[in-house]
């Protein structure tokens, strides 16, 4: 018996003495891996990619989900699909580019032919097959046991029974409403993938993405920065809440001083910039009035989706997705989301934005790296020094953005996911 | 104006490289010119694509680039702090075209990063646009296009390539 199998849970907690604590175990254990692999990226939902990115029939990426190989294609009629990236002759990877335009899919190996929705079009020497093979669902590249979308965000299962999409996100749902209604015409991603890794473990960054405790010390650099550059402030201090969605999802919401390109102006954007964010600002109060319109314009989210996506409405928006490829390295993809009615004004901007803050090359991204790498360094010493502290702002009726519940919200799906005996 | 050889260029580029590896970076920030511009593209785009409609790792402009520098010299700049130890690499170094006075000039690196007991690589091709004058250069672009897929794994840009 391993030691895991000796555990029932990673977590302890007690309310009252407000304590809460995660065993160091769960970040360096590769039966927790195993079991992470099992009980949540083979059973949850996961982020596929958004529609935009597959603008025109026979657009296509492949990308690696949940461990899978997946290709997802937007086919001549123009509806996506999500396939698993294999032959259903004898198991080559079927589409070996990242990304571009096809009108099939040809297997190099024995020069089977797909159509865009994964049907087995031809292959040679058909004769020597039985008559009806081409008529055999088995003949076809497989298509993902679950795959729905929520306003152009894909997401697909490998739990043929799992609840619906819509019923999983619950009231996620609101939020990517107020993230996706800055824009009138839909969202974007903008061209360009960053794709980096860490080595630490995946849960790190999942705490890190949704942590508004470690912004003055791990960032001071940042801030630093924003105070030399003139006119990178508005005068706005940080302040905010953090919500437990359920299911293990949470949320910050809260203002900060930074630029955001919908629509929060800061001095350096000049005259151009007041004029365009004024305008973006009267599109969203007659859309949606004031409220709304204050709630979409002036208040940033970290929006976390169980178990691995983050979707990031802060200085620019952020989507970021990242799985384990061994208890302490995970490999992360993010991308950059914008209005597709934006300015060229806004769409600069917003980028030169993004950059300064996130991403590897950024300004406060490699010390989060950093950070999370000597975590994982210290957990070498978890026989000994064993827990996790994540009780800020336990028992508070309000919790504010930079205490912990986000992180004892997943932390709890998290335990309930791993330790859950098997139906 | 007087041709200038490749190995002027290459001793400009080699002494460059010097000056980051031995964290010169100040000293660094000196080479370029007022409206300099230093670029990673992610590595998914074309070699000419424009940060101003796509994600790229790094885009700076003079005064982010001269923020860079400064951030990097704090003990605050966790990444690298103690500074990791580097080796920047530069070859096949090539004179592409004289644009008025400029010169596009491309070369190979291979950059090594090493700290806590890890070793990165980086490698790709820069593209430079010098500016001639005073027996010496001053760098108004310089694009590093990186060969390797993303940043794995590297994981990060926290030092100058």
């Amino acid at each position: 018996m391993n030691a895991f199998q000796r555990m029932n849970t990673a977590l302890m907690i007690d309310e009252t003495r407000k304590i809460f604590k995660v065993s160091r175990q769960a970040f360096v254990d590769p039966d927790i891996l195993a079991a992470e692999r099992a009980q949540i990226f083979d059973k949850c939902w996961l982020y596929l990619g958004h529609g935009s990115e597959l603008a025109k029939p026979g657009d296509f990426v492949t990308r690696m989900v949940g461990g899978r190989s997946i290709l997802f294609a937007r086919d001549a009629k123009g509806a996506l699909k999500a396939m698993l990236n294999t032959c259903p002759h004898r198991g080559a990877q079927v589409c070996r580019e990242k990304h571009g335009n096809a009108k099939s899919f040809q297997c190099f190996y024995h020069g089977w032919v797909f159509g865009l929705d994964g049907t087995l079009r031809s292959q040679p020497g058909e004769s020597s097959y039985a008559e009806d093979f081409k008529e055999r669902s088995t003949s076809n590249m497989q298509q993902v046991p679950r795959f729905e979308s929520y306003r152009d965000l894909n997401f697909i299962c490998f739990d043929k029974g799992v609840e619906s999409l819509s019923d999983y996100l619950g009231p996620v749902k609101d939020y990517l409403d107020v993230i996706c209604d800055q824009a009138e015409t839909g969202m974007t991603i903008v061209g360009g993938t960053q794709e980096y890794s860490m080595r630490a473990n995946w849960k790190l960054l999942t705490e890190n993405s949704i942590d508004g405790y470690h912004a003055l010390t791990t960032h001071a650099t940042y801030l630093d920065y924003l105070k030399s550059a003139t006119g990178a402030l508005a005068q706005v201090a940080f302040e905010g809440s953090a919500r437990d969605l359920g299911k293990g999802h949470a949320v910050l919401e809260y203002k900060a001083p930074w630029g955001r390109p919908v629509a929060q102006w800061i001095p350096s954007w000049g005259e151009e910039g007041k004029r365009e964010l004024s305008r973006l600002y009267d599109g969203l109060l007659k859309r949606f009035g004031k409220e709304r319109a204050d709630r979409i314009a002036t208040f940033n989210r970290n929006l976390f989706i169980f178990p691995n996506l983050v979707i990031n409405d802060i200085m620019a928006v952020t989507v970021r997705t990242y799985y384990p490829a061994a208890p302490d390295f995970m490999n992360i993809s993010a991308w950059a989301l914008a209005p597709k009615e934006e300015t060229e004004w806004a769409r600069k901007y917003r980028l030169f934005n993004f950059l300064e803050f996130l991403g590897p090359g950024g300004f406060a991204t490699p010390d989060d790296v950093e950070a999370l790498e000597q975590c994982q360094r210290g957990f070498r010493n978890s026989a000994e020094a064993q827990w996790n502290d994540i009780s800020k702002g336990m028992g508070k009726e309000n919790p504010s953005y930079d205490d912990e519940l986000q992180m004892r919200a997943f932390w709890s799906n998290w335990n309930e996911h791993v330790f859950r005996v098997p139906a | 104006m007087q041709a200038i050889a490749r190995t002027e260029v290459e001793d400009f580029l080699f002494a460059e490289a010097e000056l980051l590896d031995e964290w010169r970076l100040p000293e660094w920030l000196e080479l370029f010119t007022d409206d300099a511009i230093y670029y990673v593209p992610a590595t998914d785009l074309a070699v000419d694509a424009s940060p101003d409609n796509n994600l790229f790792y790094v885009a700076d402009d003079r005064f982010r680039l001269s923020e860079r520098v400064k951030r990097l010299m704090k003990r605050t700049a966790h990444a690298e702090f103690p500074h990791s130890r580097t080796r920047h690499l530069v070859s096949n170094v090539r004179i592409r075209k004289q644009i008025g006075d400029d010169l596009e000039v491309s070369s190979a690196f291979i950059t090594y990063r090493t700290k806590d007991g890890v070793t990165d690589t980086y490698f790709g091709s820069n593209r430079y646009r010098l500016v001639p004058g005073n027996g010496t250069f001053r760098i108004k672009e310089k694009r590093c296009l990186l060969d390797s897929e993303g940043l794995r794994a590297q994981g990060r840009v926290s030092i100058i390539l």
